[in-house]
């Protein structure tokens, strides 16, 4: 079949694909358009897509002066960058250390990490926000980092990638001399980049998006994330200011959806790879 | 008895055009090996043959109907593919059964569960077992019946996918590189079970295969494509010894063809040392380009001081019943391949000057076009030689 | 005999084993040492809390109470006569019901229908991710505002055409199929993005293999074919999509806070509600344990389907 021409049955798979586009964008459309309407706009024409009176500035100025906009996207990339560090730093070595080397402490670990992938944070939540309650950590980075420090998916999915690595490229680099942590540093984590990218949009997306932990632990604006602050931003608004509101969720949503429109060939392996591997 | 037929198939792919007018006829019951380098459109030509790709234009026609619009389930083609394409989530029955399946049973019959309340479904159901069992017993693959491909060896998947495609007795056999995924061992083993098969089964086959050796020791034809055209199409002993084109004599043979550029020269007589051939066609002009061509089994090596032409040993390759000499021209610098017996190369080394010759009704002369001229050697040639000695 | 090892010839393989066990001990010890971190904090962050959970089901722990004792099963038969957890379990259930099939589907269509298709494909993958790339809270606001009952565009377009639009997020017969639309729309890309890979990596000589064995119509290669061959792939889609459906929680929180009276009550939000705004730790750490079983109990049959049905090899 030549690309030029259109035979019936591609126009109907054509229609089916561009209209179910057009569905799954028109939150998007609405945003964008609502984000630019004064309340007289939205009450009277919901359907004009392009606002009558252009009040992009006000929605916006006013979705940036009620809940502190700067506080909340800094949180975020803080809170993720510092999960995934940390999750990276202490999966890695361990990932390794099942694929690779024999110890009596590795059966044990895989049967820690089959368990611990069927455990989502919703289950640890109540003794955790006990436990933190009692040492008086909540209401601070530690509480909202922790419970993510340890990630056994990221260990499930670097297992799987480091066990398909050959073991001549670890024994040639012992040969050369090089420590265990060395071979970690020089050898595994160089050529197992494909995974470590994949794992990081993995949680990146996991933990920009999560709103249960974040709204258990913290009932301070200072350590408030996106969703945490998007709520608060709802509850002072209460009424129907949409306006306001969607400039909100636009600013919000952009740095996330911003990323994945850039990246987005790496963001749909990523998925792919870390969905397929789990 | 069914025949086959293709006549002038073009194929394009975004204005690369694949398949040139190509031009086939295989006669009841042949074996034809449809051979070439990759990319040289014999698999599009047995996809467009099978009915899966559509040809750009020219007519197919399988006993006696032209199908070149019917679609691949219409055809009654059978085809073996490279990977055996084996339906992993079905057993080795279920597997075989599937061509008989979709032809025998209506889309009612197939429906899971209510099918056994279907009319004649039971009858049905019971022939389609009763052949696979018969076929693989033929194939003596009655123990993996109940296996499915993946707890398979590679040659009992062959067996399988040669059995699915026999199972339903089509008028035309296709084969797509079916050895090509075996050990060497083994792929030797199978070329003499599938011209035994083909032989027993007695329709048209169509193999495609890269490997001349393959084409030359199983079929009845061998068809030569290079380049989207066929340039050839005989039996393999008359490909082998009376290529009509460059490319052939190049493709064909192990190791290959020496060829050497030289150019007519008066009355149509080409020279290749002291050898001597007359052109047919003796009105080409003096100093046209040719190409000569000598396979290597009818290159002389002797001694230095003897006749021949001047030459250094680069490298001597023994084989046990064979020695393969390379050895580079002193006046041209060509490498030469030489296969001489492990008499006649025994002492042969590296650096050590040699004299090569051919006898002039080896040698294959080619026009600039690479199509063969036919020619034919000087006999007053041999006469001087004679009277020289 | 035993004895007799002790002479020259006894001596050079007990050597090389003595050199090699010290070989292994230091990878031993190198293996344990790389994964000490992970082991210590799977066992403060995981094992414990969910043994912690567990202990917890088995008391009347409230936070603010100095004290607390074992009461058995006590929160257990409460639980099973609690009318706001069996309405917020029933209400789970049905939420999954609609958005795993549905998303699984509709997917797997999509996906077909893309990879059919030459042109558009990555512009088509991109509209169809986007919603799992975004941030639930923040597009749960968006569709509020679409199902706004009166000023949304969803119901002002129902009027043009002369239907009265429903109350889609404030009437309890609405509720849960609005919540369940926003879900499809938000897990549809991801399953998506699976089959699409699904269905790169089956082999084409399948598809000209099931065409010439006689599979003449798109169906029957689908049977033959695409079907069976995305098994494992379907059956992965399926538990994350049920998995994902359990723990719906963000858009429950953000448009319903579980109303209106109670229509939307969900599994999670209840959890929530009870452990974290009620406090009362002991009954929502039952609940917890129930949720745990649910997730259990999912993956279980996971595993058997698997062994069972979809392993080829």
């Amino acid at each position: 079949m030549s690309p030029n021409v259109f035979t019936f049955g591609r126009v109907v798979r054509l229609s089916i694909l561009s209209l179910g586009a057009l569905v799954f964008l028109a939150p998007y459309i609405f945003m964008i358009s609502t984000a630019g309407k004064a309340q007289s706009d939205i009450f009277t024409s919901s359907l004009n897509l392009i606002p009558q009176h252009w009040f992009y500035a006000e929605n916006f100025a006013k979705a940036w002066s009620r809940v502190h906009m700067p506080t909340l996207l800094f949180n975020g990339v803080m809170v993720c960058l510092m999960i995934l560090v940390i999750q990276v730093v202490i999966a890695i070595p361990c990932a390794y250390a099942m694929a690779k080397l024999k110890f009596r402490a590795a059966k044990v670990m895989m049967v820690l990490v089959m368990l611990g992938l069927l455990v989502p944070i919703h289950a640890t939540a109540l003794p955790l926000y006990v436990a933190f309650d009692r040492v008086g950590a909540l209401n601070s980075y530690m509480a909202l980092v922790a419970p993510f420090s340890i990630s056994v998916f990221g260990i499930f999915l670097f297992l799987q990638f480091f066990r398909a690595m050959p073991d001549d490229l670890i024994h040639a680099a012992r040969l050369d001399g090089m420590s265990e942590i060395g071979v970690i540093a020089r050898v595994i984590v160089p050529n197992a980049w494909p995974a470590i990218t994949a794992f990081s949009i993995f949680s990146v997306v996991a933990h920009w998006n999560d709103l249960y932990w974040p709204l258990i632990v913290v009932s301070n604006q200072a350590y408030a994330t996106p969703p945490l602050g998007l709520l608060y931003f709802r509850a002072a608004e209460a009424g129907d200011d949409y306006g306001a509101l969607m400039a909100a969720t636009l600013i919000i949503t952009s740095p996330l959806v911003g990323a994945f429109l850039l990246a987005q060939k790496r963001f749909v392996e990523g998925i792919t790879m870390t969905g397929l591997k789990g | 008895m069914t025949t086959l037929s293709l006549s002038n198939i073009e194929k394009s792919f975004g204005g690369n055009q694949i398949l040139k007018g190509v031009s086939l006829d295989a006669q009841p019951g042949e074996f034809i090996a449809l051979v070439g380098p990759s990319g040289c459109g014999k698999s599009t030509l047995l996809r467009i043959l099978a009915g899966l790709d559509s040809a750009d234009s020219g007519e197919i026609v399988i006993d006696g109907r032209e199908v070149s619009r019917t679609q691949a389930a219409d055809r009654n083609v059978a085809m073996v593919f490279q990977s055996y394409a084996l339906y992993p989530h079905l057993t080795a029955a279920q597997n075989i059964a599937v061509p008989l399946v979709m032809r025998r049973l209506t889309r009612t019959q197939r429906i899971p569960f209510v099918a056994p309340l279907m009319p004649g479904q039971r009858q049905a159901v019971a022939d389609i077992h009763r052949d696979v069992r018969e076929m693989a017993a033929s194939l003596k693959i009655d123990h993996l019946l109940d296996r499915k491909p993946g707890q398979m060896s590679g040659g009992q998947r062959q067996r399988v996918a040669l059995a699915r495609a026999m199972v339903r007795r089509p008028a035309v056999f296709l084969m797509d590189e079916p050895l090509s995924n075996l050990d060497a061992n083994l792929r030797v083993h199978a070329r003499g079970e599938i011209v035994e098969l083909h032989r027993r089964a007695g329709v048209p086959t169509v193999y495609v295969t890269h490997d001349q050796a393959e084409a030359l020791s199983m079929a009845d034809r061998v068809a030569v494509m290079i380049g989207g055209s066929l340039l050839q199409l005989a039996p393999p002993q008359v490909i082998y010894d009376d290529p009509q084109h460059i490319e052939v004599a190049k493709f064909v043979g192990q190791p290959r063809i020496n060829l050497v550029a030289s150019h007519v020269g008066e009355n149509g007589i080409v020279t290749l040392g002291t050898e001597r051939c007359v052109l047919a066609d003796r009105s080409l002009a003096g100093d046209t380009p040719v190409t000569l061509g000598v396979r290597s089994e009818f290159v002389k090596v002797s001694r230095s001081g003897e006749a021949g032409l001047p030459a250094h040993v680069e490298r001597v390759e023994f084989l046990g019943s064979e020695i393969i000499v390379y050895s580079k021209l002193d006046a041209i610098g060509e490498i030469m391949i030489a296969k001489v017996s492990p008499a006649e190369g025994a002492g042969l080394a590296a650096g050590m000057p040699i004299r090569l010759s051919a006898s002039a009704e080896h040698i294959f002369v080619f026009g600039a076009d690479g199509v063969r001229l036919p020619s034919a050697p000087l006999v007053e040639n041999t006469v001087r030689e004679a009277a020289h000695g | 005999m035993a004895d007799m090892a002790a002479t020259s010839i006894g001596q050079v393989p007990a050597a090389a084993k003595a050199r090699r066990s010290a070989a292994e001990r230091q990878e031993a010890r190198a293996g344990l040492m790389l994964s000490l971190p992970a082991i210590f904090l799977v066992f403060l962050f995981i094992i414990l809390p969910v043994g912690a959970v567990i202990l917890l089901g088995f008391t009347n722990f409230e936070l603010g109470y100095p004290t607390f004792e074992f009461v058995g099963f006590e929160n257990y038969v409460e639980l099973s006569d609690d009318r706001t957890f069996l309405k917020s379990l029933w209400n789970t259930t049905v939420y999954a019901a609609i958005v795993t099939p549905i998303s699984i589907f509709m997917a797997l269509g999509l996906a077909m229908l893309m990879e059919a298709e030459g042109i558009g494909r990555s512009f088509f993958r991109t509209a169809y991710f986007l919603p799992v790339a975004s941030l639930l809270v923040a597009m749960a606001t968006v569709w509020q505002y679409l199902f706004h009952p009166t000023i949304g565009p969803i119901n002002t377009m129902l009027a043009m055409i002369g239907i009265a639009g429903p109350n889609w997020l404030g009437s309890g017969g609405m509720v849960l199929y609005s919540l369940s639309i926003i879900g499809v729309w938000q897990s549809v890309g991801f399953n998506l993005v699976l089959f699409l890979a699904g269905l790169t990596a089956i082999p084409r000589e399948l598809y000209s293999a099931a065409e010439v064995d006689g599979a003449k119509s798109g169906w029957d290669r689908f049977r033959l074919v695409t079907w069976p061959m995305l098994g494992p792939t379907t059956l992965f889609v399926t538990t994350i999509s049920v998995i994902n459906s359990v723990k719906v929680f963000e858009t429950v929180k953000t448009l319903t806070e579980g109303g209106p009276n109670k229509a939307s009550e969900v599994l999670l939000y209840t959890i929530y509600q009870e452990g974290f705004v009620y406090l009362r730790v002991g009954y929502a750490s039952a609940m917890t344990v129930v949720f745990l079983a649910i997730l259990v109990v999912l993956m279980f049959i996971q595993y058997r389907v698997q062994d069972k049905q979809v392993h080829y090899s």
